[in-house]
Protein backbone atom coordinates (compact mmCIF):
# COMPACT_ATOMS: atom_id res chain seq x y z
CA UNK A 1 0.00 0.00 0.00
CA UNK A 2 2.01 2.83 -1.42
CA UNK A 3 0.44 6.74 -1.73
CA UNK A 4 2.83 8.27 -4.01
CA UNK A 5 3.41 11.80 -2.64
CA UNK A 6 2.10 11.01 0.22
CA UNK A 7 5.08 9.25 2.11
CA UNK A 8 5.37 9.93 5.96
CA UNK A 9 8.22 7.78 6.54
CA UNK A 10 10.51 10.60 6.97
CA UNK A 11 13.49 8.96 8.41
CA UNK A 12 13.81 9.96 12.11
CA UNK A 13 16.22 7.52 14.11
CA UNK A 14 14.28 5.79 16.63
CA UNK A 15 11.04 6.53 15.89
CA UNK A 16 8.08 4.80 14.18
CA UNK A 17 5.46 7.23 12.37
CA UNK A 18 2.06 5.88 13.12
CA UNK A 19 0.28 6.12 9.96
CA UNK A 20 -1.98 4.63 7.70
CA UNK A 21 0.27 1.24 6.78
CA UNK A 22 1.04 1.10 10.62
CA UNK A 23 -2.90 1.51 12.05
CA UNK A 24 -3.97 -1.27 9.63
CA UNK A 25 -1.33 -3.59 10.38
CA UNK A 26 -1.53 -2.86 14.31
CA UNK A 27 -5.34 -3.02 14.07
CA UNK A 28 -6.15 -6.14 16.05
CA UNK A 29 -3.25 -5.58 18.36
CA UNK A 30 -4.37 -1.88 19.69
CA UNK A 31 -7.96 -2.99 19.39
CA UNK A 32 -7.12 -5.36 22.20
CA UNK A 33 -5.28 -2.57 24.10
CA UNK A 34 -7.96 -0.32 23.48
CA UNK A 35 -10.06 -3.40 25.24
CA UNK A 36 -8.00 -2.79 28.78
CA UNK A 37 -9.58 0.85 29.15
CA UNK A 38 -12.23 -1.34 30.88
CA UNK A 39 -11.00 -3.29 34.21
CA UNK A 40 -13.11 -6.23 33.04
CA UNK A 41 -11.28 -6.51 29.99
CA UNK A 42 -8.06 -6.31 31.81
CA UNK A 43 -9.25 -9.14 34.00
CA UNK A 44 -10.21 -11.39 31.32
CA UNK A 45 -6.84 -10.60 29.57
CA UNK A 46 -5.10 -11.80 33.33
CA UNK A 47 -7.22 -14.98 33.58
CA UNK A 48 -6.10 -16.56 30.06
CA UNK A 49 -3.74 -14.03 28.23
CA UNK A 50 -3.92 -16.88 25.11
CA UNK A 51 -7.96 -16.86 24.84
CA UNK A 52 -7.91 -13.49 24.99
CA UNK A 53 -5.77 -12.42 21.96
CA UNK A 54 -7.02 -15.15 20.13
CA UNK A 55 -10.66 -13.06 20.55
CA UNK A 56 -8.95 -10.03 19.38
CA UNK A 57 -7.55 -11.83 16.53
CA UNK A 58 -3.89 -10.94 16.79
CA UNK A 59 -1.27 -12.62 14.50
CA UNK A 60 1.73 -14.79 15.38
CA UNK A 61 4.18 -12.18 15.55
CA UNK A 62 1.72 -9.61 18.03
CA UNK A 63 1.05 -12.37 20.18
CA UNK A 64 4.81 -13.18 20.23
CA UNK A 65 5.68 -9.76 21.80
CA UNK A 66 2.41 -9.36 23.73
CA UNK A 67 3.83 -12.73 25.54
CA UNK A 68 7.88 -11.43 25.55
CA UNK A 69 6.27 -7.97 26.86
CA UNK A 70 8.74 -6.71 23.86
CA UNK A 71 7.51 -3.32 23.56
CA UNK A 72 9.48 -2.34 20.45
CA UNK A 73 8.00 -5.61 19.35
CA UNK A 74 4.70 -4.57 19.79
CA UNK A 75 5.70 -1.13 17.89
CA UNK A 76 7.01 -2.72 15.15
CA UNK A 77 3.83 -4.88 14.64
CA UNK A 78 1.97 -2.40 14.44
CA UNK A 79 1.16 -1.11 18.28
CA UNK A 80 0.66 2.44 19.12
CA UNK A 81 1.99 3.57 22.42
CA UNK A 82 -1.39 4.94 23.39
CA UNK A 83 -2.80 2.18 23.07
CA UNK A 84 -0.11 0.31 24.43
CA UNK A 85 0.20 2.02 27.56
CA UNK A 86 -3.50 0.68 28.19
CA UNK A 87 -1.22 -2.82 27.83
CA UNK A 88 1.32 -1.74 30.50
CA UNK A 89 -1.27 -0.39 33.25
CA UNK A 90 -2.38 -4.23 33.53
CA UNK A 91 1.15 -4.49 34.91
CA UNK A 92 1.47 -1.31 36.70
CA UNK A 93 4.57 0.24 34.51
CA UNK A 94 4.62 3.80 34.46
CA UNK A 95 5.84 5.77 31.46
CA UNK A 96 9.36 6.29 32.47
CA UNK A 97 9.64 1.70 33.16
CA UNK A 98 8.21 1.93 29.54
CA UNK A 99 11.04 4.05 28.46
CA UNK A 100 13.59 2.19 30.14
CA UNK A 101 12.46 -1.27 28.47
CA UNK A 102 12.54 0.56 24.98
CA UNK A 103 16.00 2.07 25.46
CA UNK A 104 17.95 -1.14 27.61
CA UNK A 105 17.95 1.23 30.54
CA UNK A 106 16.89 0.73 34.14
CA UNK A 107 14.06 2.92 35.41
CA UNK A 108 16.39 4.96 37.05
CA UNK A 109 19.04 5.49 34.07
CA UNK A 110 15.94 6.63 32.09
CA UNK A 111 14.96 8.94 34.52
CA UNK A 112 18.37 10.57 34.89
CA UNK A 113 18.67 10.84 31.33
CA UNK A 114 15.27 12.29 31.40
CA UNK A 115 17.02 14.92 34.46
CA UNK A 116 20.31 15.56 32.27
CA UNK A 117 17.92 17.31 29.42
CA UNK A 118 17.06 19.97 31.66
CA UNK B 1 -21.71 38.87 21.85
CA UNK B 2 -19.38 36.80 23.72
CA UNK B 3 -15.85 37.90 24.42
CA UNK B 4 -12.78 35.79 25.06
CA UNK B 5 -10.69 36.76 27.85
CA UNK B 6 -7.64 34.38 26.98
CA UNK B 7 -5.77 31.30 26.40
CA UNK B 8 -4.18 28.88 28.89
CA UNK B 9 -2.16 25.96 27.73
CA UNK B 10 -0.74 23.59 30.11
CA UNK B 11 1.43 19.97 29.57
CA UNK B 12 -1.57 17.30 30.57
CA UNK B 13 0.33 14.39 32.06
CA UNK B 14 -2.12 11.27 33.77
CA UNK B 15 1.13 11.71 36.47
CA UNK B 16 0.08 15.17 37.48
CA UNK B 17 -3.56 13.81 38.21
CA UNK B 18 -1.82 11.67 40.77
CA UNK B 19 0.55 14.53 42.25
CA UNK B 20 -2.60 16.04 42.90
CA UNK B 21 -4.35 13.80 44.78
CA UNK B 22 -1.70 13.49 46.72
CA UNK B 23 -1.43 16.78 47.40
CA UNK B 24 2.66 16.84 46.45
CA UNK B 25 2.56 20.34 45.90
CA UNK B 26 5.92 21.01 47.63
CA UNK B 27 7.52 18.00 46.65
CA UNK B 28 10.93 18.57 45.39
CA UNK B 29 10.12 16.72 42.11
CA UNK B 30 6.85 18.72 41.58
CA UNK B 31 7.42 21.84 42.96
CA UNK B 32 8.72 23.58 40.06
CA UNK B 33 6.37 22.55 38.06
CA UNK B 34 3.42 23.32 40.15
CA UNK B 35 4.82 26.91 41.00
CA UNK B 36 3.84 28.06 37.56
CA UNK B 37 -0.45 27.76 38.67
CA UNK B 38 -0.89 30.12 41.48
CA UNK B 39 -0.70 32.98 38.70
CA UNK B 40 -3.40 31.31 36.68
CA UNK B 41 -5.74 30.93 39.58
CA UNK B 42 -5.77 34.50 40.53
CA UNK B 43 -6.14 35.70 36.80
CA UNK B 44 -9.05 32.90 36.71
CA UNK B 45 -10.44 34.44 39.80
CA UNK B 46 -10.02 37.72 38.65
CA UNK B 47 -11.68 37.27 35.06
CA UNK B 48 -14.27 34.42 35.97
CA UNK B 49 -14.99 32.63 32.86
CA UNK B 50 -19.06 31.78 32.08
CA UNK B 51 -17.04 29.42 29.68
CA UNK B 52 -14.43 26.97 28.69
CA UNK B 53 -13.28 25.35 25.05
CA UNK B 54 -10.59 22.84 26.48
CA UNK B 55 -8.66 21.85 23.43
CA UNK B 56 -6.92 18.55 24.06
CA UNK B 57 -5.85 15.55 22.00
CA UNK B 58 -7.84 12.46 23.24
CA UNK B 59 -5.05 9.48 23.68
CA UNK B 60 -7.53 6.11 23.39
CA UNK B 61 -10.24 6.91 25.42
CA UNK B 62 -13.11 9.08 23.50
CA UNK B 63 -11.92 7.46 20.14
CA UNK B 64 -10.47 4.58 18.61
CA UNK B 65 -9.07 3.87 15.14
CA UNK B 66 -12.86 2.23 13.89
CA UNK B 67 -13.48 6.01 13.83
CA UNK B 68 -10.61 8.67 13.81
CA UNK B 69 -11.93 12.18 13.61
CA UNK B 70 -9.59 14.61 12.64
CA UNK B 71 -11.94 17.44 14.81
CA UNK B 72 -13.97 16.62 16.85
CA UNK B 73 -16.16 19.25 19.11
CA UNK B 74 -18.42 17.68 21.83
CA UNK B 75 -22.21 18.54 22.03
CA UNK B 76 -22.98 17.10 25.35
CA UNK B 77 -24.93 18.24 28.23
CA UNK B 78 -22.01 16.51 30.76
CA UNK B 79 -18.67 15.00 30.20
CA UNK B 80 -17.81 12.07 32.38
CA UNK B 81 -14.21 11.00 32.56
CA UNK B 82 -13.74 7.03 32.78
CA UNK B 83 -10.82 4.73 33.74
CA UNK B 84 -8.22 4.78 31.10
CA UNK B 85 -6.69 1.50 31.65
CA UNK B 86 -4.78 1.87 34.87
CA UNK B 87 -8.09 2.80 37.31
CA UNK B 88 -7.88 6.05 37.47
CA UNK B 89 -10.80 7.39 39.79
CA UNK B 90 -14.50 8.72 38.11
CA UNK B 91 -14.88 11.93 38.72
CA UNK B 92 -17.95 13.94 38.93
CA UNK B 93 -19.30 14.70 35.23
CA UNK B 94 -18.39 17.90 33.58
CA UNK B 95 -21.02 20.08 32.97
CA UNK B 96 -21.86 20.80 29.43
CA UNK B 97 -22.80 23.68 27.07
CA UNK B 98 -24.63 22.56 24.40
CA UNK B 99 -25.74 25.58 23.27
CA UNK B 100 -22.67 26.71 22.74
CA UNK B 101 -21.25 23.60 21.13
CA UNK B 102 -24.21 23.97 18.44
CA UNK B 103 -23.06 27.54 18.03
CA UNK B 104 -19.13 26.94 17.14
CA UNK B 105 -20.33 23.83 14.93
CA UNK B 106 -22.88 25.47 13.12
CA UNK B 107 -20.50 28.65 12.15
CA UNK B 108 -17.22 26.49 11.81
CA UNK B 109 -18.81 24.58 9.24
CA UNK B 110 -20.71 27.63 7.18
CA UNK B 111 -16.86 29.00 7.71
CA UNK B 112 -15.89 25.87 5.64
CA UNK B 113 -14.62 23.79 8.31
CA UNK B 114 -16.01 20.63 8.40
CA UNK B 115 -15.52 18.77 11.95
CA UNK B 116 -17.50 15.92 13.75
CA UNK B 117 -19.90 16.41 16.37
CA UNK B 118 -20.20 14.61 19.36
CA UNK B 119 -23.64 13.80 22.02
CA UNK B 120 -21.01 11.75 24.01
CA UNK B 121 -17.95 12.29 24.92
CA UNK B 122 -15.87 10.52 26.85
CA UNK B 123 -12.86 12.22 28.21
CA UNK B 124 -9.60 11.46 29.15
CA UNK B 125 -6.37 13.16 31.10
CA UNK B 126 -5.79 15.85 28.11
CA UNK B 127 -9.34 16.98 29.13
CA UNK B 128 -9.22 16.07 32.67
CA UNK B 129 -6.13 17.26 33.98
CA UNK B 130 -5.53 20.48 32.61
CA UNK B 131 -9.58 21.50 34.28
CA UNK B 132 -7.73 20.31 37.75
CA UNK B 133 -5.15 22.00 37.45
CA UNK B 134 -6.80 25.42 37.08
CA UNK B 135 -9.80 24.75 38.65
CA UNK B 136 -8.61 23.12 41.79
CA UNK B 137 -11.31 20.24 42.96
CA UNK B 138 -12.57 20.50 39.57
CA UNK B 139 -15.30 19.59 38.71
CA UNK B 140 -16.58 20.75 41.78
CA UNK B 141 -15.07 24.48 42.02
CA UNK B 142 -17.52 27.18 42.82
CA UNK B 143 -16.13 29.12 39.66
CA UNK B 144 -16.31 25.68 37.24
CA UNK B 145 -17.10 27.35 33.90
CA UNK B 146 -19.32 25.07 31.45
CA UNK B 147 -16.94 23.10 29.29
CA UNK B 148 -16.70 22.60 25.48
CA UNK B 149 -14.06 20.20 24.68
CA UNK B 150 -12.59 20.03 21.42
CA UNK B 151 -10.32 16.82 20.29
CA UNK B 152 -7.72 16.60 17.37
CA UNK B 153 -6.00 13.69 16.42
CA UNK B 154 -2.88 13.47 17.31
CA UNK B 155 -2.82 9.35 17.79
CA UNK B 156 -2.54 8.44 13.52
CA UNK B 157 -1.02 10.20 11.03
CA UNK B 158 -2.00 12.31 8.62
CA UNK B 159 -2.03 14.71 11.57
CA UNK B 160 -3.41 18.42 10.79
CA UNK B 161 -0.42 20.33 10.15
CA UNK B 162 0.51 23.71 12.06
CA UNK B 163 -1.43 26.35 9.19
CA UNK B 164 -4.47 24.35 9.73
CA UNK B 165 -4.17 23.76 13.33
CA UNK B 166 -3.87 27.80 13.57
CA UNK B 167 -6.77 28.50 10.91
CA UNK B 168 -8.82 26.41 12.85
CA UNK B 169 -8.43 28.44 15.97
CA UNK B 170 -8.90 31.66 14.13
CA UNK B 171 -12.53 30.02 13.07
CA UNK B 172 -12.97 28.63 16.57
CA UNK B 173 -12.06 32.72 17.29
CA UNK B 174 -14.86 34.05 15.20
CA UNK B 175 -17.49 31.75 16.13
CA UNK B 176 -16.69 31.97 19.87
CA UNK B 177 -16.95 36.11 18.98
CA UNK B 178 -20.12 35.84 17.36
CA UNK B 179 -22.12 33.88 20.10
CA UNK B 180 -25.07 35.89 21.02
CA UNK B 181 -24.52 35.91 24.70
CA UNK B 182 -22.69 38.32 27.13
CA UNK B 183 -20.54 35.68 27.87
CA UNK B 184 -16.66 35.31 29.14
CA UNK B 185 -14.81 32.44 27.50
CA UNK B 186 -11.50 31.10 27.80
CA UNK B 187 -10.24 28.85 25.83
CA UNK B 188 -7.22 25.50 26.75
CA UNK B 189 -4.61 24.11 24.64
CA UNK B 190 -3.25 21.07 26.05
CA UNK B 191 -0.51 18.79 25.95
CA UNK B 192 3.11 19.05 24.61
CA UNK B 193 5.48 20.43 25.01
CA UNK B 194 8.59 18.07 23.74
CA UNK B 195 8.06 14.46 24.54
CA UNK B 196 8.53 10.98 23.12
CA UNK B 197 7.31 7.49 24.66
CA UNK B 198 7.83 5.42 22.01
CA UNK B 199 10.18 3.45 20.11
CA UNK B 200 14.27 3.19 20.75
CA UNK B 201 14.42 7.63 21.01
CA UNK B 202 12.18 7.20 24.05
CA UNK B 203 12.91 10.02 26.33
CA UNK B 204 13.82 12.52 23.92
CA UNK B 205 13.31 15.75 24.72
CA UNK B 206 14.45 19.44 22.82
CA UNK B 207 14.77 22.45 25.28
CA UNK B 208 16.00 24.39 22.22
CA UNK B 209 13.48 23.50 20.21
CA UNK B 210 10.47 24.03 23.29
CA UNK B 211 11.57 27.70 23.82
CA UNK B 212 11.13 28.59 20.50
CA UNK B 213 7.80 27.57 20.23
CA UNK B 214 6.99 29.43 23.31
CA UNK B 215 8.41 32.42 22.05
CA UNK B 216 6.56 32.55 18.49
CA UNK B 217 3.65 31.05 19.88
CA UNK B 218 2.98 34.73 21.82
CA UNK B 219 3.76 36.81 19.39
CA UNK B 220 4.33 35.58 16.16
CA UNK B 221 2.44 32.08 15.67
CA UNK B 222 2.85 32.45 11.86
CA UNK B 223 6.19 31.61 11.87
CA UNK B 224 5.48 28.41 13.22
CA UNK B 225 3.43 27.20 10.17
CA UNK B 226 6.55 26.81 8.33
CA UNK B 227 7.23 23.94 10.48
CA UNK B 228 6.35 21.00 8.62
CA UNK B 229 4.58 17.43 10.90
CA UNK B 230 7.58 15.41 10.34
CA UNK B 231 10.14 18.74 11.27
CA UNK B 232 7.38 18.49 14.16
CA UNK B 233 8.03 14.93 15.08
CA UNK B 234 11.69 15.10 14.64
CA UNK B 235 12.12 18.25 16.86
CA UNK B 236 9.74 18.01 19.42
CA UNK B 237 9.16 13.87 19.36
CA UNK B 238 6.63 11.46 18.75
CA UNK B 239 3.57 13.09 21.22
CA UNK B 240 5.34 16.14 20.88
CA UNK B 241 2.96 16.52 17.95
CA UNK B 242 0.22 18.01 20.63
CA UNK B 243 2.09 21.34 20.53
CA UNK B 244 -0.93 21.43 17.46
CA UNK B 245 -3.41 22.25 19.96
CA UNK B 246 -1.71 25.12 21.44
CA UNK B 247 -1.90 26.51 17.70
CA UNK B 248 -5.36 25.72 17.72
CA UNK B 249 -5.95 27.90 21.12
CA UNK B 250 -3.66 30.53 19.42
CA UNK B 251 -5.52 31.28 16.24
CA UNK B 252 -8.68 31.83 18.41
CA UNK B 253 -7.14 35.03 20.27
CA UNK B 254 -6.45 37.64 17.71
CA UNK B 255 -3.49 39.33 16.91
CA UNK B 256 -3.00 41.32 20.36
CA UNK B 257 -2.23 39.48 23.29
CA UNK B 258 -0.52 40.09 26.45
CA UNK B 259 1.60 37.52 28.59
CA UNK B 260 0.62 37.23 32.00
CA UNK B 261 2.97 34.51 33.25
CA UNK B 262 5.41 31.31 31.93
CA UNK B 263 6.64 28.35 33.13
CA UNK B 264 8.68 25.75 31.39
CA UNK B 265 10.30 22.56 33.39
CA UNK B 266 12.23 19.53 32.47
CA UNK B 267 11.07 16.82 33.05
CA UNK B 268 7.75 15.91 34.61
CA UNK B 269 7.48 12.20 33.57
CA UNK B 270 8.46 12.12 30.41
CA UNK B 271 7.73 15.56 29.15
CA UNK B 272 8.93 19.17 29.37
CA UNK B 273 6.07 20.82 31.09
CA UNK B 274 5.06 24.07 29.55
CA UNK B 275 2.43 26.87 30.73
CA UNK B 276 1.81 30.23 29.22
CA UNK B 277 -1.19 32.27 29.93
CA UNK B 278 -2.44 34.99 27.52
CA UNK B 279 -4.60 37.58 27.97
CA UNK B 280 -6.70 38.94 24.87
CA UNK B 281 -6.75 42.76 24.56
CA UNK B 282 -9.55 44.21 26.20
FE1 LIG C 1 -0.85 13.80 25.89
Amino acid sequence: MDHPGFDHHTHIPGTTIFDGKMAMKGYALNKMCYAFNRQDNRDAFVADEEAFMEKYGLNDAQKQAVRDRNILGMIEEGGNIYYLAKFAGIFKLSVQDVGGMQTGRSTEEFQDFLQSQA
Amino acid sequence: MAKILGGITTSHIPAVGNAIQKELYDDPYWKPFFDGYPKVHAWIKANKPDYVINIYNDHGLGFFLDQMPTFAIGAAHEYKNEDEGWGLPALDPFPGAPELSWHIIESMVADEFDITSCQELAVDHGFVVPMQLFWPGAPNNPDMPRAVPISANTVQHPIPTLKRALDFGKALGRALRSFPEDARIVILGTGGLSHQLDGARAGFINKEFDQYCLENIVSNPEELTKVTRMELVEKAGAQGTEFLMWMMMRGALGDNVTEITRNYHIPISNTAAGTLLLECAA
